[in-house]
């Protein structure tokens, strides 16, 4: 009985949050709601089992992704209300288009079937007696160890390619160059005059 | 009791809301985006849903695949915007069209 | 002998039109190479593009076909004159030429009294215009190619009368059109000569396609096209009918109205005649040549050649009647009005072909051809001399703006006035006149003897024509040689008498038009007709019009020299007494006066039922079936609506980002429908 609780609780509230991310007028809480609604999906997956996707999307997905929304929205000085603008021009096409899908989906999930031989093709069975955490450590790590690389090397570039788009070089901001100092020799540093004497330099 | 068609339910009502968050905040690149890790939040719970449905872990991984593809998009969107923040002032998609050949 | 007549125009318009044009030397001007290394040659003297006016090339092609001609003639006339003693049909086979199942059409000539008489006209006419032409066309760049169709035309001409059978005198017929095409549209920068030409050829072309017709249904009926087999086995088919159109037809009938519509277009007879004024814009030796002695008289010869199956069936005579009387009064009176002095003598021809048809409908044959003959040569007087007023003129043709020209050119006018004399037949009936009396009188005559009731509508409308001849003849002499001249200054002062060369045609054609009639008349409608013509004209034995002819009422025998002193006589008040009769006249029967200067409309009629709507049609093919079907739907629709396409697929692409992801959004709508009303099995 709880879970059921649970589960119309997390829905309800990630679907709730959902709506007001895409409708908020202000775009920080559009990003605070999607915080909302992410923390509510992690319950859902609790619910569901999986209680390490469910860390990892607090983590990731909170910790990281919505604040790094949130860095954003507020660091960039945009009018929001501005670009609110013929908000509703648009709103019978996406009304449509959402609500044919939504009918759709509804209507397929609705009616599946499991076919009775699919448990034949499990690909990584999660075993009984140990953690969730541990189960996916056992598949992650050996079975789908090349998926594992792959994203690690999808972070990698997202991150080289994140820095590469946003640093830029201030042109009158002092800067220590190592190379240069180690290369420094007497013939770039110093200057040998012939003095006469009294006169000084 | 709660069973697969609910969470599958609750994931298609996510992905639709995704989908007219796109087609409401047309302007903001911004809101796009997080309607884009909406969407991408229902397909996560579809995922962990058929995975604990079928006891089968692929599914989890595959999620986690998706987070991590998810994380590298946010932050490569968010980047380009920044940049072109600092080059036009604006992040209004209207003024986008270099596509146009 | 008589191949040598006939092959001689050929081999002179060979020479001529192939060697003495600069052909080849244009083929050769487009490489620089040629010309620079032929510069030296003989080519430096020839007159490459000179537009003045001006000839400069050698003489030898005009002499040669002109000499030719001349040697043709001369032995033409050798052959005739053989044929008024002593003749007998000669048939002399030259090749073999369609051989085809039961369709054997041999090359060969047919010599009778009839061949020999339009071997006489052709030849002479034709040589004495080839000479006239050395001088009025000295002055044209192109007489090489001039002289050629000339003679072409001669031969193609020479082929149709001396044909022994139909297909072989389809293609004389036809070479003719072409010639007469050719030469109409002689100065082919005038857009009028050009359309002139179309029209003539076009129009022809229905009259042929009848003319096609009946030779098929005479193959059809005596399976042979030899006119020998035709005619003996003529009388096997009266009485038969043919199935034609969905009718059952008398054969006879049918064949000669066929027939005869070949002969109405070639003799711009009625409802047909509508080229042959136009046919004036030809330089005017072709018009005497073609359009009044020779060429248009082709459907007489066609009849009269034609006459044992003619003879046979008198319905259609009677339609030849009708038509011939038709035309004559018809162009007699728009002759009446016309200004241009060529298409007066034009439509004196159509009226004249009338006659003559009329003739040939009665049964009066010999007096048909005869006219024929004596037609020729006044008819080619009055238009050479036509062409030598206009020469003097500097090419004006208006008669409204000459007048007074008789003290300049005497010659030209003593010529002309011999033409007219014999043009409006003056003569006193049973003592002797000019040529036309004899033979206009004949048919006049012949139509009222045949009695029937088509006959004397015709004998009525051709006294009221001989009148109307009368008038016009006058008219035209007065307006132009008579009275005070209404020509500017400047080409008063131009005005000179023609050349030599020009004037030696008119003497002889003029001692023809004087004395053809009197001297032939025994020959061709008097006492030794049947001797003469022999076989050549097949009269039933019944048909004793030409004994008829000559015991008709003395009214009417006077008849036509009445209308032709009383046309002389109004034309002598309108022209010269008081020259302010015709305005006023004309204006006071104004609907009148425009229907006859309009040519009864028939160009404004033939426009709006034939012209505009073949117009319209290929023009509804051109654009619609063509233009907007074929190359509509074809290459032309393709190509647009690639660009079209194009240029909406471009209009999509706006290079938003958001309209991107409407569109990915749409698709993933419309997959996720696809899969799960349709194709997800």
């Amino acid at each position: 009985m709880a879970i059921v609780f649970f589960f119309y609780l997390f829905s309800i509230v990630a679907i709730a949050s959902a709506v007001l991310v895409v409708t908020a007028r202000n775009p920080v809480h559009s990003v605070l709601f999607l915080i909302l609604c992410f923390f509510n999906a992690a319950g859902l997956f609790v619910l569901l089992g999986a209680e390490f996707l469910a860390m990892i999307l607090v983590v990731v997905y909170v910790g990281a992704v919505a604040v790094l929304f949130l860095f954003v929205v507020m660091m960039l000085d945009v009018d929001f209300e501005e670009l609110r603008k013929g908000m509703m021009n648009y709103l019978p096409y996406g009304a449509v288009i959402g609500f044919i899908l939504l009918v759709e989906l509804i209507l397929l999930f609705g009616t599946w079937n499991l076919s009775p031989d699919l448990i034949a093709h499990v690909s990584a069975p999660q075993p009984d007696n140990i953690t969730n955490t541990e189960a996916i450590g056992l598949v992650l790590y050996t079975k789908y160890v090349f998926w594992f690389q792959t994203s690690g090397l999808i972070l990698l570039v997202a991150m080289i390619g994140a820095i590469v788009l946003t640093m830029r070089h201030k042109p009158n901001v002092k800067r220590q160059n190592i190379a240069d100092q180690v290369a420094r020799g007497p013939a770039t540093s110093i200057e040998i005059r012939e003095v006469k004497s009294g006169e000084g330099i | 009791m709660i069973g697969l068609t609910h969470y599958l339910v609750v994931a298609a009502i996510l992905f639709t809301i995704g989908i007219l968050g796109i087609f409401l905040n047309r302007k903001n690149v911004i809101i796009i985006m997080m309607s884009i890790e909406l969407m991408l939040l229902a397909v996560n719970i579809n995922l962990v849903a058929f995975s604990s449905a079928l006891h089968d872990l692929v599914g989890q991984v595959f999620a986690l695949l998706i987070l991590t593809v998810a994380a590298g998009e946010a932050a490569i969107g968010l980047a380009i915007l920044v940049t072109y923040f600092r080059n036009r002032g604006s992040i209004a998609v209207e003024d986008i069209n270099l596509m146009k050949g | 002998m008589v191949q040598a007549i006939l092959f001689l125009p050929l081999l002179g318009a060979l020479i001529a039109g192939l060697l003495g044009t600069n052909m080849f030397k244009n083929l050769g001007s487009d490489a620089e190479a040629y010309a620079d290394h032929h510069a030296g040659g003989d080519h430096a003297d020839h007159a490459h593009d000179d537009h003045h006016g001006h000839y400069e090339g050698p003489m030898w092609p005009m002499y040669l076909t002109t000499g030719l001609l001349c040697l043709g003639a001369i032995m033409s006339w050798i052959i005739f004159l053989g044929f008024l003693h002593e003749g007998h049909d000669t048939r002399i086979e030259l090749l073999r030429w369609i051989s085809s199942g039961s369709l054997n059409a041999g090359w060969a000539i047919r010599l009778d009294a009839l061949t020999a008489v339009m071997l006489v006209v052709v030849n002479t006419v034709s040589a004495l215009v080839h000479v006239y032409s050395l001088g009025y066309m000295s002055h044209d760049e192109h007489q090489p190619r001039f002289f050629a169709y000339l003679s072409l035309f001669t031969f193609a001409m020479l082929m149709l009368v001396t044909s022994d059978n139909l297909v072989q005198m389809f293609f004389g017929w036809e070479g003719v059109g072409l010639a007469s095409y050719l030469l109409i549209g002689f100065w082919y920068t005038r857009e009028s000569a050009n359309a002139a030409a179309i029209k003539a050829f076009v129009v022809n072309r229905v009259g042929d396609f009848g003319f096609a017709l009946g030779i098929f249904g005479v193959f059809m009926v005596y399976g042979s096209v030899e006119f020998q087999t035709i005619f003996d086995n003529a009388p096997s088919a009266v009485g038969k009918t043919i199935h034609f159109l969905g009718h059952d037809w008398d054969t006879l009938t049918t064949l000669c109205l066929l027939l005869f519509m070949g002969a109405m277009g070639k003799s711009a007879q009625f409802l047909l005649h509508t080229w042959l004024p136009d046919a004036m814009e030809g330089p005017t030796p072709v018009s005497a040549l073609i359009h009044a002695a020779t060429m248009v008289t082709a459907g007489v010869f066609l009849v009269a050649r034609m006459s044992p199956l003619f003879e046979l069936a008198p319905a259609a005579r009677d339609v030849v009647v009708i038509i011939g009387g038709t035309t004559a009064f018809f162009a007699a009176t728009v002759g009446l009005v016309q200004n241009d002095i060529k298409r007066v003598i034009a439509y004196s021809t159509c009226s004249q072909l009338g006659y003559m048809f009329v003739a040939m409908g009665v049964g009066a044959y010999g007096a048909g051809i005869f006219h024929l003959f004596t037609h020729a040569f006044f008819k080619a007087l009055l238009f050479l001399g036509a062409g030598s007023v206009i020469h003097a003129m500097s090419g004006e043709q208006d008669m409204r703006k000459m007048g007074g020209l008789a003290p300049h050119i005497r010659l030209t006018w003593a010529m002309m006035l011999i033409g007219t004399f014999a043009l409006t037949g003056v003569g006193i009936p049973g003592v002797g006149g000019f040529a036309g009396f004899y033979s206009k009188d004949a048919i006049i005559e012949a139509a009222y003897a045949a009695g029937t009731s088509p006959a004397m509508y015709a004998f009525g409308l051709l006294v009221i024509a001989a009148f109307c001849t009368s008038f016009y003849s006058w008219r035209l002499a007065f307006m132009t040689f008579n009275g005070k001249t209404n020509a500017d200054a400047e080409t008063v002062s131009h005005i000179h008498e023609s050349s030599k060369v020009m004037l030696v045609p008119l003497y002889v054609l003029a001692a023809g038009a004087v004395f053809a009639g009197w001297y032939f008349e025994q020959y061709f409608i008097g006492h030794e007709e049947a001797l003469f013509w022999g076989k050549a004209l097949y009269r039933l034995p019944e048909n004793e019009i030409l004994h008829h002819m000559h015991e008709v009422p003395t009214l009417v025998k006077w008849s036509a020299f009445i209308a032709m002193i009383s046309g002389f006589a109004l034309a002598f008040l309108f022209y010269i007494r008081d020259t302010s009769i015709p305005k006023r006249l004309a204006a006071m029967h104004q609907p009148l006066y425009q229907f006859l200067l309009n040519k009864w409309y028939f160009d404004e009629l033939y426009n709006f039922l034939f012209v505009r709507p073949a117009m319209w049609l290929g023009r509804f093919l051109w654009k619609t079936g063509d233009g907007e079907i074929i190359d509509g739907f074809g290459p032309d629709g393709v190509a647009a609506s690639v660009a079209g396409v194009t240029v909406q697929v471009n209009r999509l692409q706006t290079g938003y980002v958001y309209h991107y992801a409407f569109a990915m959004l749409i698709g993933v709508a419309a997959i996720i429908s696809w899969f799960t009303f349709g194709g997800a099995h």
